[in-house]
């Protein structure tokens, strides 16, 4: 198994791709972990990065476990192949069954798949926020010089949530006080604590501390949102081609009744509290630090939005966030219609080979895993990036390739005049003094997610209202079961289901046989994101998002962190691995 | 989710990708365990899958959890690797890792918020084979007696 776990910083290149004169090579390995293990590549010279590569260095094919399954079970193989995607995974599988097969779902079944992926959208911007992205720009160390008054003053005048007291900065920072004392840092320990790129005072630092504990409690409460929707058991156990498996019930006991509505919307008024009194304040306090931010990482500037969260059926012309790609940075003009044929993932520089040659690429419905390895056998220092380099393949539209995201679906939105987007786009960008063209960059990504985070929580009373509307005017359908039986089935048919996870457009594509799945692709929005270059030779988007990053010590990458971050990898995949390399066991337990 | 007020507060976790042959271990075994133990042990039986932070709060809530995982410990395959409580690391000591949640993450975020379980076990088994498919290998799907005898013994310990 190869060592995945050892970072390496370093210079050398002993059997990769020569670097130039003058140059020096950063190696990020493992950066996240996202079907496998991110590793980013970069040329730095004169204190700038001047050429990337994304890589991922492990291999998954998890597609090939669903070939000759039953269609209708698939969403529970596929809510498996990420932690943090259980329900956007598990609405594209259903979704992809009901294309292929013409399935209509009754609106309540619409309406729960909306709450329940609003839900997963509001809880994972927080989260990524808080606990994913916020420590690229705050300092925990530099927490510790804060003055608690001050940090309460500071607290006070961005916002009116209550846990402001200069005793309650206080007692945070003689937490953390407490762990630095101890010795070990635990979940803080090795970031670049002390780097000059950090600029926040150390009561904006402090203030974000406190948030990161905070926001865990408001999470704890917030996931029985899914719980309420979803059922009991960590996973969703309620999805179901042609519907949900939940009944509707206004006298049910297990059912969506008007206690599940009350609870629904308490949950919707906390995570509203929360969105607007500490997310956006803090999101704003710290961005207006770092401006500088909207002059990098531009990357592509072109964007992709498959839309979601259907008004009626799962009609994509009927989707609230709606539909469309955006070429060139280009948002002066409404977005241009998505084609899906025009998807085509390609090869060239990735370890596939495809049966008829990797200069073409195939569409999702045709696609091939056939993995071909031709890296260096580990330990190596640096990949041969002139040659296939990565295990992710390369989706391009119409060859382009494409950013996903929330700043892609916020710019769609905004493009097609949708005048709650438009609203919240221009308060965020007045309050931070900066004009439309800021939000094609790095910080253009934290404030879209910032952004779309508001706009969702906002829009999730709706659907509850009609929910509850339904319920009691005796509309209590949920599933469809009238094309269950496969008997009811054509002898072949194919689809396609999307959804927009909150990390980005993701697409499943399904092929049936008399009965049997016979292919099944998906494409995530990370394959997008982190994809490596094609056989144009085109960079992937965070690719060309780092060119031109400053990195003032390439030793200590933090601006790199920033950039990749903004574009939320996924990271969950191989959540459950418990690594004791180094402990005293006698052993060098380190888990896969 | 686990509800927040649930009455049980001693949980036997099963963690693992179910796709990926022996990274499932943790789900097969939690499966086998409860058929095998439920009667005997009024615990709460939980396939935590990979869901990472979302488990923090059954990790904050609970007195006693027994954790089973796959492990790669160098041994021979199905081999069985226990720690207990002070033994398994917080942290594993990689840069960068701070921003990923792995379920030793999760444990070093109770822990800082002073809610950690009182008694902790996790018994580990040497992982064969991660590619993709549903299958534990024969040497893991071995390792499953075992594995119940151990966690029996774990279990009985936190009824007396």
């Amino acid at each position: 198994m190869p060592d995945i776990y050892i970072p390496i910083v370093g210079k050398d290149s002993s059997n990769g791709t020569p670097i130039p004169p003058g140059s020096s090579r950063i190696v990020i390995d493992p950066l996240t972990r996202i079907e496998g293990h991110l590793r980013i590549e970069a040329n730095v010279e004169a204190g700038k990065v001047t050429d990337a590569w994304s890589a991922s260095t492990m291999f998954r094919g998890i597609e090939t476990i669903l070939k000759g399954r039953d269609p209708r079970e698939a969403w529970l193989f596929t809510q498996r192949i990420c932690g943090v995607c259980t329900t956007v995974h598990a609405i594209s599988s259903v979704r992809a069954v009901e294309d292929a097969l013409g399935i209509t779902i009754p609106d309540n079944a619409r309406l729960v798949r909306n709450l329940l992926e609003a839900a997963q959208f509001v809880q994972d911007h927080v989260i990524h926020f808080f606990h994913l992205h916020a420590l690229d720009w705050v300092d925990v160390v530099s927490a510790l010089g804060a003055d608690p008054a001050q940090t309460s003053a500071l607290a006070r005048s961005i916002s009116p949530w209550p846990n402001s007291s200069p005793e309650y900065f206080s007692g945070v920072r003689s937490r953390l006080q407490g762990l630095v004392d101890s010795g070990q840092l635990s979940l803080f320990a090795n970031g670049y604590w002390g780097h000059p790129a950090y600029i926040l005072p150390a009561e904006g630092n402090l203030l974000a501390v406190a948030h990161y504990l905070e926001a865990l409690d408001w999470q704890r409460e917030f996931i029985k949102f899914h719980a309420l929707l979803g059922g009991k058991n960590p996973h969703p156990q309620t999805y179901l081609v042609g519907g949900m498996a939940i009944p509707v019930n206004p006298a049910g006991n297990r059912a969506i009744n008007p206690q599940v509505i009350a609870q629904l919307r308490g949950l919707i008024s906390m995570a509203t509290d929360f969105v607007t009194q500490v997310y956006i304040p803090d999101l704003k306090l710290i961005a207006s630090f770092y401006k500088d931010w909207a002059n990098y990482g531009a990357g592509v500037g072109n964007f992709l939005s498959y839309g979601d969260f259907p008004s009626s059926g799962n009609d994509p012309n009927s989707y609230w966030l709606p539909r469309g790609v955006i070429f060139d940075g280009n948002i002066g003009v409404p977005s241009q219609p998505l084609d899906q044929q025009q998807i085509k993932e390609f090869v060239t520089r990735s370890w596939y080979s495809y049966s008829a040659g990797d200069s073409n690429g195939l569409h999702p419905s045709v696609g091939e895993t056939q993995p071909t390895y031709t890296g260096p056998q580990p330990p190596y220092d640096n990949l041969n990036v002139d040659g296939k380099y990565s295990w992710l393949k390369a989706p391009r539209y119409n060859g382009n390739p494409m950013e996903v995201g929330p700043l892609a679906r916020m710019l769609v939105a905004y493009t097609n005049g949708h005048e709650r987007v438009r609203a919240l786009v221009n308060e965020m960008l007045g309050a931070l003094g900066l004009g439309p063209e800021a939000l094609i960059s790095t910080l253009g990504r934290v404030a879209a997610r910032g952004i779309e985070t508001s706009l969702v929580v906002e829009q999730m009373g709706t659907w509850v209202d009609q929910l509850e509307a339904n319920m009691n005017s005796g509309n209590l359908a949920i599933h469809n079961g009238a094309l269950w039986d496969p008997s009811t089935w054509p002898a072949t048919a194919s689809g396609w289901g999307t959804t927009e996870a909150p990390r980005g457009a993701l697409g499943h594509w399904v092929n049936i046989a008399n009965g049997k799945i016979e292919n099944y692709q998906t494409v995530v929005a990370t394959t997008w994101n982190g994809s490596p270059r094609d056989a144009a030779g085109l960079p992937g988007p965070f690719e060309a998002a780092l060119i031109g990053t400053p990195i003032a010590d390439p030793a200590r990458p933090v601006e790199i962190l920033r950039t990749i971050h903004a574009f939320d990898p996924c990271m969950a995949c191989s959540v459950h691995l418990v690594d004791a390399r180094g402990k005293p066991l006698g052993i060098g337990v380190t888990v896969h | 989710m686990i509800p927040a007020d649930y009455p049980n507060s001693k949980v036997v976790l099963g963690l693992g990708n179910l796709l990926l042959g022996d990274e499932g271990f943790g789900i097969h075994a939690i499966q086998y365990l409860q058929v095998r133990g439920s009667e005997q042990f009024p615990v709460e039986w939980v396939d935590g899958g990979v869901l990472g932070l979302n488990l923090l709060p059954l990790v904050e809530e609970c007195s006693h959890l027994l954790v089973l995982d796959a492990v790669d410990a160098g041994q021979a395959g199905g081999a069985l690797v226990e720690m207990a409580k002070d033994e398994i690391p917080l942290y594993n000591g990689m840069k960068m890792s701070e921003h990923q949640v792995g379920f030793q993450e999760v444990l070093a975020v109770a822990r800082f918020r002073g809610r950690y379980p009182t008694y902790l076990h996790m018994i580990g088994v040497q992982s064969v084979n991660l590619s993709p498919g549903t299958q534990l290998s024969p040497a893991v799907m071995a390792a499953l007696p075992a594995v119940y005898q151990r966690a029996t013994i774990i279990l009985k310990g936190w009824f007396t």
